[in-house]
């Protein structure tokens, strides 16, 4: 295990190398900064000591160098916008997208897997059908038009919910959430189940298929044959045999999740990432930009060893091959 | 008479399937005491597996139990309610599969899957169901039970997985077991081995045990009774050394003749000519006509069942009552 670890890290670190390359040069091909940062009517003047302060002469090898060596001390420069250092403006907004993010995720665990067991349990019935319905709907309708009509009914008709912003938030354990109001809570109900939309729909798919595939299989006849109640067949040995593929796809969903928290971020104007990226594009705050490719591609190799121990943790026969 | 721990009579287990109908099972009777080995033999197909499932109500659609009777202690098990038969399964009647690797659940440990069989009937502390699941290992010669519990099915050998099924069984002490080819893919040492330990787990216990296999030559060590299986029916049937020594079926000498023997290692096996009839278009008459050297216009008719209840075969020309081997 500890030979496994090693070798991802190392791998790991190889991949966040090659990343940082190709965004540094991606995003320093394009536009130039001093058109926005500079009033139209600046003088050369001001122009050459913004280029200086900013060392956007150097050449860009040296400038990829001094990049990698700020980076490396947990520097990735001053937001051109918000002249604050970049990590910090990205770790002040990336909670409100982890809650958001996790929130749908739970949400679709949650509301997905009974789903799943109830439409793979009846197979061709009324409930499946409905279920199954519902689930092609979810996803195939876009995920913008969704978050319309669920600020349509919530907010504007029925008026239970409010559709924009983050409510107020607390601390538990020493993370600000909005689990730790009311307010927060209700905010945070609508944007999340946008997100979780599609992924709902996803793992009840996913459920559905898992128990009809499982649910032949000789090990269920034999739990049969041992007098296991139905009950239990269902919560622990197909429960536990499907628990492999769904942790693997929403291991790999996370991340589009959190491309998709882009959208549903902007319908809720919801504060977090996403809203900041697409703001830090439109203004060219290059530095913004380096520094959330790079977030996002750690946390993706983090979720990622995640979802092996996991898979290891659920599946005895891989935990014995790698030790 | 006295009753008998198992009594299976005209029973019929039916699949509807969009080709026709497949009659897996298509009359079949047995008869077990307590104590007893009864061997269920055929070839793949034969519908031994089906006869077993039907026993214990596990047939799945498109299957069904469409007819007969079956008694066990006296009780119409067909008539027993799904709680009723759920609370028999795995606790007075056991069934072991042909491979534990493919019926043990390989993400739940053993241990898991012995302690919920013990729950499933009895109300025990789990440390109590775990004590009792241990013994069961140690009773089957499983070393080290009390590591080996806590092992995945993965983690064990053939052999050992098959001891594993066999301790399960044995959770409950029931009064049957139906045990499906359970070392068929197990090496012949081994698989003598757990033989005779099934055998004298059997006498002791006082248990009836329904042998299934395609090996006439295994049953022959193991049962007292044999009923020999083809086509759904049981063609011929009796006590284990008649009919092994005096068979009146042609199928069941066909099936002894071509048992690999002693004295003629290095000849090739005789093998009964032609194939099992394909179930959905099975020959009118005796189902054993098409590969049978001694069918006459006779066998165009269903053959009844001739003899008496403890000695019985369903055949028109059936063979002379003279010893085979000497
Ligand atoms: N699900 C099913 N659908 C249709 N036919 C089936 C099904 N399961 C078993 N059968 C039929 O039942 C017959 C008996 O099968 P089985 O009892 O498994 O044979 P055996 O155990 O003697 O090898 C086979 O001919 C097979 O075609
Ligand atoms: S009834 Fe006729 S065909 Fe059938 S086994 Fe006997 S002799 Fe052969
Ligand atoms: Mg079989």
């Amino acid at each position: 295990m500890t030979v496994f670890i090693l070798r991802r890290v190392l791998q790991a670190i190889l991949v966040l190398a090659i990343t940082s390359l190709v965004v540094f040069l991606g995003v320093y091909a394009i536009g130039d900064p001093l058109e926005i940062l500079l009033p139209a009517d600046a003088s050369m003047a001001e122009r050459a000591q913004v280029t200086a302060s900013l060392h956007l002469d150097d050449p860009l090898a040296l400038q990829y160098w001094n990049f990698i060596v700020q980076a490396l001390q947990g520097n990735f420069g001053r937001s051109f916008v918000f002249n604050r250092p970049a990590l910090e403006v990205i770790f002040e907004r990336l909670p409100a997208t982890l809650e958001l993010v996790t929130t749908s995720l739970i949400l679709s665990l949650i509301i997905g897997i009974p789903l799943g067991f109830l439409a793979g349990t009846r197979p061709r019935t009324v409930t499946d059908e409905t279920i199954m319905t519902g689930s092609i709907l979810g996803f195939s309708l876009p995920n913008f038009w969704q978050g319309m009509m669920l600020i349509m009914i919530f907010s504007v008709w029925l008026g239970w919910l409010p559709s924009t912003g983050r409510g107020d938030t607390g601390t538990i354990l020493g993370v600000r959430t909005s689990y730790a109001t009311w307010d927060g809570f209700v905010h945070l109900l609508l944007p999340a189940t946008n997100l979780a939309l599609a992924q709902i729909a996803l793992v009840i798919r996913l459920t559905r298929t898992g128990v009809q595939e499982t649910m032949p299989l000789d090990f269920v006849k034999y739990a049969r044959a041992r007098g296991i109640s139905e009950r239990r067949i269902l919560s622990v040995h197909v429960f536990k045999t499907i628990l492999i593929p769904i942790v693997t796809v929403l291991g790999i969903e996370f991340g589009s999740l959190i491309a998709f928290a882009v959208v549903t971020e902007t319908i809720f104007a919801w504060p977090g990432v996403g809203k900041l990226i697409i703001d830090s594009i439109n203004m060219l705050d290059r530095p913004i930009v380096v520094a959330y490719i790079l977030v996002i591609v750690s946390m993706f190799i983090v979720i990622n060893l995640v979802v092996d121990v996991l898979y290891s943790l659920l599946d005895p026969r891989i935990r014995s091959r790698a030790s | 008479m006295s009753e008998h721990l198992l009594e299976v009579r005209g029973l019929r287990t039916w699949f509807e399937t969009p080709k026709g109908t497949v009659k897996a099972v298509d009359g079949v009777d047995l008869t077990l005491n307590r104590g007893e080995i009864l061997g269920l033999v055929g070839e793949s197909g034969s519908g031994k597996s089906i006869t077993g499932f039907s026993l214990l109500g596990l047939v799945d659609p498109p299957g069904k139990v469409v007819e007969g009777d079956i008694r066990f202690q006296g009780e119409d098990l067909r008539a027993a309610s799904a709680r009723r038969q759920r609370a028999l399964r795995g606790n007075r009647i056991a069934m072991i599969f042909q491979d534990p690797m493919m019926t043990l659940n390989p993400v739940l440990r053993i241990g898991t899957q012995m302690i919920e069989t013990v729950q499933a009937h009895e109300k025990v502390s789990k440390s109590e169901a775990r004590r009792r699941a241990r013994d069961a290992l140690g009773m089957v010669g499983i070393p080290h039970p009390e590591e080996r519990i806590d092992a995945y099915p993965h983690e064990f050998s053939g052999g050992m997985r098959q001891r594993v099924a066999i301790a399960i069984a044995l959770l409950h002490k029931p009064d049957l077991i139906i045990a499906d080819e359970p070392t068929t893919a197990l090496d012949v040492t081994i698989q003598s081995q757990i033989l005779s330990e099934v055998q004298s787990l059997t006498r002791d216990l006082g248990m009836g045990l329904i042998w299934i296999s395609h090996d006439l030559g295994v049953v022959g060590q193991l049962a007292n009774k044999v009923a020999v299986m083809y086509a759904g029916r049981i063609v011929e049937r009796g006590a284990v050394d008649d009919v092994l020594d005096r068979p009146r079926h042609p199928y069941t000498r066909g099936l002894l003749d071509s048992l690999p023997m002693e004295n003629d290692r290095g000849q090739p096996l005789r093998q009964i000519p032609g194939n099992a009839p394909p179930p959905l278009n099975r020959p009118e008459g005796c189902p054993f006509r098409p590969r049978c050297a001694r069918a006459s216009e006779a066998c165009l008719a269903e053959p009844a069942e001739t003899g008496t209840a403890a000695r019985a075969w369903r055949c028109f020309h059936p063979l002379e009552q003279t010893g085979v081997f000497a």
